[in-house]
């Protein structure tokens, strides 16, 4: 054991767990003050669900020994069977491990939840979490974060194809945003969208929540070193010059379109940026981080548009960022990863504009692709049976009341005391 | 006795309440309101949508006055929350038939 290394990974633990939270202030803020509470929930329970079921099952199926073509970790860690505190991965403690790639999950499959924004039953959603998981999410987190190990082999796209994706572009981003595009598609849209105003209700939550974000994703991207060394530096460097120059194209994109820059659009720049670093960030230049910031910023501006032209009401726009993010940042890895990072990476090719030709280009398209077409088909069938069995939608009087008072009893603000009656005590 | 409601700038507010004060005004009631006149609202763009938004914030006053005030407490709300803009605002009174002071049970112009 490294105690350095450990050191490190408990304190990204730490810092990844702080995003879950800090995307329930971002997408809270972004609802209309009638749903904040249910908003911010679709998040928190994941904090709540996935824990469980990773210790029971997930994290077996996710990096225990693979069961034949890189497809599916065994049961063989059931119960973290075996487990120890003496027990090593890599050079840090397996328990420090098992949480690490836990936190993961659960941010992952709360991101999904701004799809469907203010109109879905908090029971449907506390039913699609495991399943979810389940059926998607440990697979392709084995796919893509379990490597070969002493006695275990890991997934297809880590082992056997190469793809470079430090962090989870695919696993986490592209996952998320295929999945909620499938999702806003099986919910559908919202009373009253693109004929109400729905604008943001609490833009300073928003930028709360872009900032807890970024803070986190410290731990989420240079914590996917393993350990305290160079790639996590230069993990850490990728993230800030990408959330950087990310922010910048969005207001950039803004000034040329709106004539004035956001707030709202400073914080989903960052963030699109911070999306697209996440696979990159271990197989980039710090210039190359720029670049790619400056593109995904500038192109998940304009892609947010794309569902009014294509009438899906993906609420608070995880396709366009997240996806988009995504997808910008994967396969820029086949245009710049340099030789140097990819040669202490000890797997895949240098990109086209570092003389490795589009042999890494390839690979990364075919993990996209991949990850998203699986994602996007399961999570419609999941919603689909869902949908089917329980019910997605709060009835149309109640959405319209507002989902915080009819699925939690509760209303976020006391605006002027206005509520009345006393409390029911004894 | 008269009802002075006035619909001001928040931005002007400060300097209504100084002018009323040097103008013997001795208190006012204030609420935060929203509205829109020929002022109209604004537009506000929010990830590359745009919003109308129609109701502009304002402040509006209400003040009790003895008849002999209403042509300086007109003018002097009229003065301080002028900018010659649109917007401004309007001022407005109304005839006011009783008062009482809820301390004392004083009645109509010992209650103001």
């Amino acid at each position: 054991m490294n105690t350095g290394d450990t050191s490190w990974m408990l304190a990204s633990s730490a810092l990844v767990l702080l995003m879950t939270p800090g995307l329930a202030f971002f997408y809270g803020g972004m609802v209309r003050a009638k749903s904040v509470l249910n908003m911010m929930m679709m998040s928190f329970i994941s904090l709540a669900i996935v824990p469980v079921i990773w210790f029971v099952y997930g994290y077996s199926m996710t990096f225990g020994d693979d069961r034949g073509h890189g497809l599916i970790g065994g049961f063989g860690q059931f119960g973290l069977h075996g487990i120890t505190q003496n027990s090593l991965t890599g050079s840090i403690p397996t328990y420090v491990f098992v949480v690490f790639q836990l936190l993961f999950g659960i941010v992952t499959v709360a991101l999904i939840s701004g799809a469907v924004a203010d109109r879905v039953k908090f029971s449907a959603w506390a039913v699609f979490v495991p399943v979810w998981m389940t059926l998607v999410y440990f697979p392709v987190a084995h796919w893509v974060f379990a490597f070969d190990g002493d006695t275990v082999k890991g997934g297809w796209i880590a082992n056997k194809l190469h793809a470079l994706d430090l962090a989870g572009g695919t696993a986490v981003e592209i996952n998320a945003g295929a999945a909620a595009l499938a999702l806003a598609l099986i919910v559908g849209r919202r009373v009253g969208w693109r004929r109400e105003p729905m604008r943001p209700h609490n833009l300073p939550s928003v930028l709360l929540g872009a900032g807890l974000l970024w803070f986190g994703w410290y731990g989420f991207n240079a914590g996917s070193a393993l350990g305290a060394n160079g790639l996590a530096g230069l993990a850490l460097i990728n993230t800030t010059g990408a959330g950087a120059a990310a922010m910048l194209g969005w207001l950039a994109v803004e000034v040329v379109r709106d004539k004035k820059g956001t707030s709202f659009g400073a914080a989903s720049g960052a963030i699109a940026g911070l999306v697209a670093i996440t696979p990159s960030c271990g197989s980039v230049s710090p210039m190359g981080s720029i670049v790619i910031g400056l593109v995904a910023g500038s192109v998940c501006a304009y892609a947010i548009g794309l569902k009014y032209k294509l009438g899906f009401d993906d609420s608070l726009d995880v396709v366009g960022v997240h996806l988009v993010g995504g997808l910008v940042g994967t396969l820029l890895i086949g245009l710049l990863a340099t030789r140097t990072n990819v040669a202490h990476l000890g797997f895949g090719d240098s990109g086209l504009f570092y003389g490795g030709g589009l042999t890494q280009l390839g690979r990364q398209v075919v993990a996209a692709v991949s990850v998203g077409v699986y994602s996007f088909g399961i999570t419609y069938v999941i919603g689909t049976v869902i949908d089917r069995l329980i019910g997605f939608r709060v009835s149309e009087e109640d959405e319209v009341a507002g989902i915080d008072q009819v699925e939690h009893l509760e209303t976020a603000y006391d605006h002027a005391g206005s509520s009345t009656g006393g409390p029911h005590l004894g | 006795m008269k009802l002075v409601t006035a619909v001001i700038k928040p931005h002007k507010w400060e300097d209504v309440r100084e002018a009323l004060a040097a103008a013997g005004v001795a208190g006012m009631t204030l609420t935060e309101v929203s509205g829109y006149g020929r002022q109209k609202g604004h537009t506000e763009v929010y990830r590359g949508v745009e919003y109308d938004v129609s109701l502009v914030p304002k402040i509006r006053l209400e003040i009790l006055i003895d008849d002999a005030d209403q042509e300086l407490v007109v003018e002097t709300i009229t003065k301080a929350a002028g900018t010659g803009k649109i917007g401004d605002g309007k001022v407005w009174v109304v005839p006011v038939e009783s008062v009482v002071r809820v301390r004392t049970g004083d009645t109509d112009e010992s209650a103001l």
